[in-house]
């Protein structure tokens, strides 16, 4: 096996500190704390207890239309610039900056400018609306942040998709005498909608991980208590490590179980085969 | 007609979100200069005290050493580990392929939240867990998949011809990696170090979970100002978040000369 010498390395790099950590994890997960032998107890517990089972719920509820809101929002505005549109380069440069800044930094500056004493603020104040609603520290402050973060990121990945598509299949379709809108419907959609799921998903899954946001902008103790920052308790505040592998699993599972989903309708959209050729020019 | 109100509103968007990104950005960069500064546009007087104020309550000077120390070491470490492995998934076929690019593809799928507290769990029971080499140990684990994907498009590009008539003119296996292989592969090397070094700078999961006192990095430190907020003045906090935004975006700067803003994300269109 002289070939696999190279890899060797990473791979058991990741074998000892992803799957080995995971499946450990498992295992605690299945033995609760100052209980002999396996038992589900700490599942039982989590979804039994109303305050945990809770955060689920509240995960679902930020994730899922925050995920439909950056993808359908993302496909409107990749969509048309797909052939290139003026000062493409400062846009896509500009809309870089919050995927590299990362969440902490996003979330500071969204308490700040969408804050009661920051410039959207001041500026509604000024437009003679007296009583404008609160933006941060709830529900809404986390639904901003996680679009700040995402619809770039999904955005940029469309667009890169997008772009790739052959333009000589809508060219054809035009000729043929298509309308703009049958064009999207009957050529491009079913070439594009492919990685519209994969983005879906991408976004899916890092919106129901959901931390420092809905710690930083949101309600960490009431309405945006994320499953995230149920695990994050159970590890680093009670120190129940079982416990808090347990919460981390059901996170876990309700990410692969999003995804899932996801990827079934992507096979069902691919299965009606109205155009699967070409796969067109990167 | 239609079409053109359509992309009248498309664009009337897309300005609308920049404006409210340079909004955010320039809120917090306003208010690290603003001596005080209370329901006014802009700040009534500036000053420049709270970046001394924020570097010596923050101890930035250790921070910044802590997070210099973990993205070099991690950088390098994904290089030297992700390359051979980028080269064997570029040029060879083998069974079990599919499964070693899936090993590879997962941590970067699986948000880190959801492993990284089984991973902190074992790491702290190594008693690596709340040092700097934990904290550098986790965020390989991430990073070292994203340096193999970010160099497998680029070492594909290298022709195999090319190594074959070194070989054929005399050359040893290890002076075709050094004489061919490695200069061919410079962009590659440069593009996948920028980039997972502005990804390990501003990773916060892994790194909050594992990182103790003494080993926390630049942006764990911004997350438990913004936490605490109200133990310190906003300025001060505000000051260190553009001292840890000028450090992101320098190494980003240098980045972008070599790629285009869409390389940044996942490349949808291939997938190993």
């Amino acid at each position: 096996m002289r070939i696999a010498l190279p890899l060797l390395p990473s791979v058991l790099y990741l074998l000892a500190l992803f799957v080995y950590p995971f499946c450990y994890g498992v295992v605690a997960s299945l033995q609760p704390r100052g209980t002999v032998g396996f038992s589900l107890g700490n599942y039982l517990a989590f979804f039994l207890d109303p305050w945990q089972a809770r955060t689920l719920w509240v995960t679902a509820s930020i994730a899922v239309p925050n995920t439909l809101l950056t993808v359908l929002l993302a496909v409107v505005v990749a969509y048309p610039m797909r052939r290139g549109i003026r000062f493409e380069r400062t846009i896509t440069t500009l809309l870089v900056l919050p995927i590299a800044l990362g969440t902490v930094l996003v979330a500071e500056g969204i308490n700040g400018f969408y804050g009661p004493k920051g410039w959207l603020n001041q500026l509604l104040l000024a437009a003679g609306i007296a009583d404008p609603t609160r933006l941060t520290h709830n529900y809404t402050g986390v639904m901003i942040a996680l679009f700040v973060q995402h619809f770039p990121f999904c955005f940029l990945m469309l667009l890169g998709y997008i772009s790739g598509i052959d333009p000589a299949l809508e060219q054809s379709a035009r000729v043929l005498g298509a309308r703009p809108w049958q064009v999207f419907r009957r050529v491009m959609w079913p070439l594009i909608a492919p990685g519209v799921a994969i983005a879906a998903a991408l976004v899916f899954v890092m919106n129901f991980g959901v931390f420092p946001s809905a710690v930083l902008v949101g309600q960490p103790a009431g309405e945006t208590r994320t499953v995230a920052i149920a695990a994050y308790q159970a590890a680093f505040e009670r120190y129940d490590m079982p416990m808090a592998s347990a919460i981390a699993v059901v996170m876990g599972g309700c990410q692969l179980a999003g995804l899932a989903v996801i990827l079934f309708f992507r096979q069902r959209m691919s299965a009606t085969g109205v155009a699967t050729v070409g796969a067109g020019k990167r | 007609m239609r079409g053109r109100l359509w992309r009248l509103a498309v664009s009337l968007f897309v300005l609308g979100f920049l404006v409210n990104l340079v909004g955010i950005v320039g809120h917090v960069a306003v208010s690290s200069v603003a001596k005080r500064w209370f329901a006014t546009p802009f700040p009534v007087a500036v000053t420049g005290e709270w970046y001394a104020y924020s570097w010596h309550e923050f101890q930035l000077d250790q921070v910044l050493a802590v997070t210099l120390i973990v993205a070099g070491v991690v950088t390098a470490a994904a290089l030297v580990l992700g390359f051979p492995a980028a080269y064997l998934l570029a040029r060879r076929q083998f069974p079990g392929k599919g499964a070693v690019l899936l090993l590879f593809f997962l941590p970067l799928l699986i948000p880190q939240m959801t492993y990284g507290i089984p991973l902190a769990t074992t790491l702290y029971r190594y008693r690596i867990g709340g040092t700097i080499t934990g904290v550098i140990v986790a965020n390989l684990v991430p990073m070292l998949p994203l340096a193999v994907f970010i160099l497998l498009p680029f070492l594909e590009q290298i022709s195999v011809s090319l190594e074959w008539a070194a070989r054929v003119h005399g050359a040893s296996r290890f002076q075709v990696f050094r004489r061919v292989v490695l200069p061919l592969a410079g962009p590659g090397l440069l593009t996948a170090g920028l980039l997972v070094m502005v990804n390990t700078v501003a990773n916060f999961e892994l790194t909050f979970l594992l990182s103790g006192a003494g080993s926390q990095t630049l942006v764990v430190a911004l997350y438990y100002a913004v936490f605490a907020a109200g133990m310190r003045p906003i300025y001060a906090v505000d000051a260190m978040a553009v001292i840890y935004m000028t450090m992101v975006l320098a190494v980003l700067l240098v980045a972008l000369r070599y790629i285009r803003p869409t390389q940044m994300v996942f490349r949808l269109d291939r997938r190993g």
